[in-house]
């Protein structure tokens, strides 16, 4: 329609408009303010701890990984994001799936309380648990005389982990399900699909560049996460300690190889998952 | 190693109704201060040695660590520590009073008032000492950075904040003219951190300030991981007696059936091995006669003055000092 109405734009099309075309130096400078930004601010100490990591060499390097601790450390991290990465996927799908596919009273409540763990510190979100499991607090006396551990152990930590990772599934489901709109379900159901057919062979594909996506910050969050899992964890060597928390430890050990070994692995997960994101994204921008 | 701590935490993480019954061997839990970190390392290891040896039996100690008051805290909220071994006396007592997990007497239950070994507080300045700070009245002059952590927080800052209080007293005479002194003195502190160890990096590797307030082994191992020749220990000719109460958790250890190992834990504390192992640690041992003389020259001699000669004991100085709106919250303003 504009090759109409501006028929002598066409063949300019790929330059800018006057008014949007800046000098250079504006622009040039613009890059070089964000470039530089980036490279101060993310690169630089991103750098360092691969350098502090290295500092000693590659044999310090691999024996404070492989140091008993630091393995716990390492193990425990992982089996907190095997078991929580998992509950809120599920979790995350089925709050967007009631989102989006019904009405019910309280809906828009729900969508809030979704993010809550967003908006309230990390901090916050440990002493809740506190409040609530701790000796003191309300379930603590039932839970101690019934001997079930849960604040400074294992289950406090994953309940922790699960209340902040909790948003990022569901965030990113429910916009892209209330875009798609519920056509598709409708009719697969109407030609006779069950419900279990329905999600699997005609929501699920639709979904799963979104889903994985969630899972994805889901994972890097329920690994890299300090302020509530510090609060619940009890800091016991090889046993409740995370790997961030381990990277706090050595690091106050004046081990600083050690903490640096750590946070590199960290950092590496990062990197991985910026990756993954991208390639995600790509995909997702592809269909 | 690797498959028993992933059983036993799938299990727990599956069910949420595993026990501490489940270990096989006895464990015993050690919830202590920030600074005592290398010396409950070496000593663990030397009881675990000492206990195979007397009984048979192998035993494995869990450490914890932080700030005094953080830790306190996180035992009245369930954590399971068999024995403290924590920087004041006044946070077991509120163990005791609070969550009731042992006597409030409990300090009369081991020697020397259940302190195995003491310490004191001392400066830490840059090499050469360019401020020529030698005593307390030093600190408040003009131009001098004070680097000590939130005494609402942590204990060695309770100690720096009431050393510097009995001197002013001592030397000036009058509760007015200490809280006057102690105001002087905050205001030359640049930066609060939460704990002992926070103060220490950021004293030595980050290189703010021109003195560091701090415990004696804090300062003797800071120069020992990081700042050979960069640093040095003034002794002050006064200061405070800090003593580092240790006790056993009678509900827990009951609890896990550990009251035997737990009680020969904390004795042992007291042993000649035990004793050595502070001094080399920089803890001053209650028992000199069997320590090391070459551990011992570390240990200058000083006026230490109480916390219960110069403040009547912990209740009245939490009272008077570091509830919310006493003294320190009155002169301190960031």
């Amino acid at each position: 329609m504009s090759a109409i109405a501006f028929p002598v734009n066409e063949a300019k099309a790929v330059e800018r408009p006057h008014a949007l075309r800046d000098p250079d130096w504006v622009r040039w400078s613009l890059t070089a303010i964000a470039i530089g930004f980036i490279g101060l601010f993310l690169c630089l100490p991103l750098g360092l701890v691969m350098v502090e990591a290295f500092s000693k060499g590659w044999q310090t390097y691999w024996s404070a990984l492989t140091q008993p601790d630091a393995q716990s450390a390492m193990q425990l991290t992982l089996l907190t994001a095997l078991v929580t990465v998992p509950l809120n996927t599920v979790f995350g799908v089925a709050a967007a799936w009631a989102i989006t596919r019904f009405e019910f009273r309280g809906k828009s409540l729900l969508t809030t309380l979704i993010d809550l763990p967003f908006s309230v510190s990390p901090v916050i979100s440990g002493l809740i648990f506190v409040l609530l499991f701790g000796a003191q607090g309300w379930f603590g006396e039932w839970l101690s005389a019934h001997d079930v551990k849960v604040m400074f152990a294992v289950p406090g930590i994953m309940l922790a982990t699960l209340f902040i990772t909790f948003p990022f599934v569901a965030r990113e489901l429910i916009p892209l399900m209330q875009e798609m709109g519920s056509e598709e379900e409708e009719a697969a159901l109407s030609l006779g699909a069950s419900g279990w057919q329905t999600f699997f062979l005609v929501t699920l594909p639709n979904i799963k560049w979104a889903l994985l996506y969630g899972v994805l910050l889901c994972n890097a969050r329920a690994m890299g996460e300090f302020g509530a899992v510090s609060v619940v964890s009890g800091h016991i060597r090889g046993l409740t300690n995370t790997l961030p928390l381990h990277v706090e430890v050595s690091y106050n050990e004046y081990d600083f190889v050690g903490a640096f070994a750590s946070a590199s692995i960290l950092a590496g997960l990062a990197i991985v998952t910026l990756v993954l994101k991208s390639v995600l994204e790509w995909q997702q921008g592809r269909r | 190693m690797k498959t028993k701590i992933g059983l036993k935490t799938g299990l727990l993480a599956a069910s949420l109704l595993i026990s501490g019954a489940a270990f096989a061997d006895r464990t015993l839990l050690n919830v202590s201060y920030d600074p005592t970190r290398e010396l409950y390392q070496q000593f663990n290891q030397e009881f675990v040695k000492y206990w195979k040896e007397k009984t048979g039996e192998t035993v494995t100690i869990q450490q914890s660590h932080g700030g005094a008051g953080k830790q306190a805290r996180a035992v009245i909220d369930g954590l399971d520590a068999d024995v403290l071994t924590l920087a004041i006396s006044y946070d077991i007592d509120k163990i005791a009073a609070n969550a009731k997990l042992l006597p409030t007497d409990w300090q009369k239950r081991l020697p020397n008032n259940s302190v195995p070994y003491t310490s004191t507080m001392v400066f830490l300045v840059r090499k050469g000492n360019p401020k020529g700070i030698k005593n307390w009245d030093d600190l408040v002059k003009e131009g001098v950075s004070v680097v000590t952590p939130n005494p609402k927080t942590s204990g060695g800052a309770r100690y720096n904040y009431l050393a510097a209080w009995a001197f002013a007293e001592k030397t000036y005479g009058s509760k007015e003219a200490a809280k006057d002194f102690v105001k002087k003195l905050y205001k030359n502190v640049p930066v609060l951190d939460s704990g002992a160890r926070g103060s220490t990096t950021t004293f030595l590797q980050r290189g703010i300030g021109d003195v560091l307030l701090t415990w004696e082994n804090e300062a003797y191992l800071a120069i020992k991981e990081l700042g050979k020749g960069e640093v040095e220990i003034i002794v002050p000719p006064f200061s405070i007696l800090a003593e580092t109460p240790v006790a056993v958790v009678d509900t827990v250890v009951d609890k896990h059936g550990t009251r035997d190992l737990a009680e020969a834990y904390l004795n042992y504390l007291y042993s000649p091995a035990g004793q050595k192992l502070a001094a080399k640690n920089f803890y001053r041992p209650t028992d000199t006669k069997v320590v090391d003389a070459v551990d011992l020259a570390n240990f200058p001699q000083l006026e230490r003055v109480t916390v219960d000669q110069a403040f009547g004991g912990w209740a009245n100085v939490q009272k008077d000092h570091f509830d919310d709106k006493a003294i320190f919250d009155q002169i301190y303003a960031p």
